[in-house]
């Protein structure tokens, strides 16, 4: 219930007043200001202040070449990093007009889900930490640990993994990868439900996500809100199905979609997302076919005059990649649509009429990675 | 098949506007300046195009013009249509009007360009820089900005 309907108010005026949540605020997971409007408790309006660590990306992309703009694209979302990477690498790979063998497609799409899953995992951690329950951090640690040592082994890398380059992967998967992912597998299979034990089922949890910050339909296709926030709302947005990437189109999944659109379906939305993850990873797992693992492209990667654009779906929504290219070895412009940015700008429209604590419940669901909105 | 439909439905309501080959993928239509807000809300109301959804905002900085390309999609019907319009100039007569009340994800993403670009959106109801502080000078994503402390020539 909105707490207008609940307030008594007492003889005499209430003023409006501001106050800052962040930059260096806990719950706002990275450098993000919001300037908050509240009426004693109640937030009237959500200001964001942005910028505190914007890199330019867009513009130091048109000085690099296109191998080195995947670099800077896994610091962007950097839970998302597999995922970023592929967005670009599918953008180079559709102006050149090549096509990457089967093996990378399937080896493309086993990473991103696990990106997905840890990406999700830590989001699980974190939300429960928002919203007072410390311990669900350490259990989402402990097993997201199993899936940064399946990238380190072979990427080299536990965060910002390069591992995707235009043309396909820089070298074959570890011999070990199939037998680690197989034992991750079964590992978080026996994991996943007490996610639901210790959080999804807690009376203070619900208590706090249940009928709070709702989001309409046509609210969140007006915002551009994607990724679960908007499924919750029951906004068909899944690029993975609407337009399937790599080998999307021929693993069999669910797409999660909503019916209530309120904090607490927004969360379920990635619990069910997790078990999809993994129903993907296992159709694909054991039936890696042989093929080549790098495309033959030139040393300096030129696309041709014109627009190609590459949507992907990361952990937390949809990323559009842009490139307008004028035929030399740095785009003429780049731009990315990141998921964060849109998801932000719905913020001030959901939280008005809530109290400050369900604003940090409402953020915590849709996730934000500030360098994602920062760029 | 999707894409010469949405085509020809643009065709019968307008014969006269400029279609691009830039993108393989999506039909690229030119909208003028003046038509842009009437052109947007045909294409988001009607019946056979029901372009609810705009998943893209980019700016690009031509010698001329500055040019703003609208990435739109229907959730309903599937269908994609990239518009793209022109400012007058690049210096006093940078203004397009603003969309941010047919789409609301575009009143951020036009803060951004206004604030990189310097394009002036006529109408946006908060207008302000976003990412860099008020007092700034200069637009960083036009081609000819040069920074005064990290110089980067390549």
């Amino acid at each position: 219930m909105r707490q207008e309907e609940l307030t008594i108010r007492p003889q005499g005026k209430t003023e409006e007043y501001f106050i800052n949540m962040g930059p260096q605020h806990p719950a706002t997971h990275g450098v993000l200001r919001l300037l908050l409007t509240l009426d004693g408790e109640i937030v009237k309006k959500v200001d964001p202040d942005l910028g505190y660590i914007h890199r330019s990306i867009e513009k130091m992309t048109e000085h690099d070449t296109y191998r080195q703009i995947v670099h800077l694209t896994d610091r962007m979302d950097y839970l998302s990093a597999h995922i970023n990477n592929e967005a670009v690498c599918l953008a180079v790979e559709k102006g050149l007009e090549i096509e990457v063998s089967d093996r990378v497609k399937v080896v493309r799409t086993i990473m991103a889900e696990l990106t997905r899953l840890s990406s999700h995992m830590l989001w699980w951690g974190v939300t429960g930490m928002d919203t007072g329950a410390l311990t669900t951090f350490m259990y989402a640690f402990r097993d997201r640990e199993m899936i940064n040592d399946i990238f380190e082994e072979t990427c080299g890398a536990r965060l910002t993994m390069n591992y995707f380059v235009p043309g396909g992967m820089m070298w074959d998967i570890h011999p070990n990868f199939q037998k680690r992912v197989k034992a991750f597998l079964a590992h978080f299979k026996t994991k996943l439900p007490e996610y639901d034990l210790l959080l999804s089922d807690n009376v203070i949890f619900r208590k706090r996500t249940e009928g709070i910050g709702f989001l309409s339909k046509e609210d969140a296709i007006s915002y551009g809100v994607t990724g679960p926030g908007a499924r919750a709302s029951g906004v068909h947005c899944d690029i993975r199905k609407k337009q399937p990437y790599s080998a999307y189109d021929r693993v069999e999944f669910k797409e999660i979609i909503g019916t209530v659109g309120d904090t607490f379906d927004r969360y379920r939305m990635r619990i069910l997302e997790m078990w999809e993850s993994m129903h993907i990873i296992e159709q694909l797992i054991d039936n890696i076919p042989e093929g080549e693992i790098l495309e033959k492209t030139k040393a300096v990667i030129k696309l041709p005059k014109g627009e190609f654009y590459q949507r992907v779906e990361t952990a937390r929504g949809e990323l559009g990649v842009n490139i307008i290219s004028d035929g030399k070895k740095s785009p003429y412009r780049m731009h990315f649509r990141s998921p964060g940015f849109a998801n932000l700008s719905v913020i001030d429209h959901v939280a008005r009429g809530w109290k400050v604590g369900d604003l940090v419940a409402i953020m915590a669901t849709f996730d934000f990675v500030i360098p994602d909105i920062d760029r | 098949m999707k894409n010469e439909n949405i085509k020809a439905i643009i065709q019968s309501w307008a014969p006269d506007l400029e279609f691009t080959e830039d993108s393989k993928e999506y039909v690229t239509v030119v909208v003028p300046r003046e038509h842009l807000r009437d052109f947007l809300r045909k294409l988001r109301d009607d019946e056979q195009t029901q372009l609810d959804y705009m998943f893209c905002l980019t700016g690009v900085d031509y010698p001329k013009y500055l040019e703003i390309i609208y990435h739109l999609e229907s959730t309903t019907l599937g269908l994609v249509l990239v518009v793209k319009v022109r400012t007058e100039d690049r210096e006093e007569n940078c203004v397009i009007d603003t969309v941010s009340d047919l789409y609301r994800t575009a009143e951020l993403n036009e803060r951004e360009i206004f604030d990189l670009l310097g394009v002036r959106f006529e109408g946006h109801p908060d207008l302000r820089r976003l990412f860099l502080t008020e007092d700034w000078v200069g637009y960083p994503l036009r081609k000819d900005y040069v920074d005064p402390v990290n110089i980067v020539n390549r």
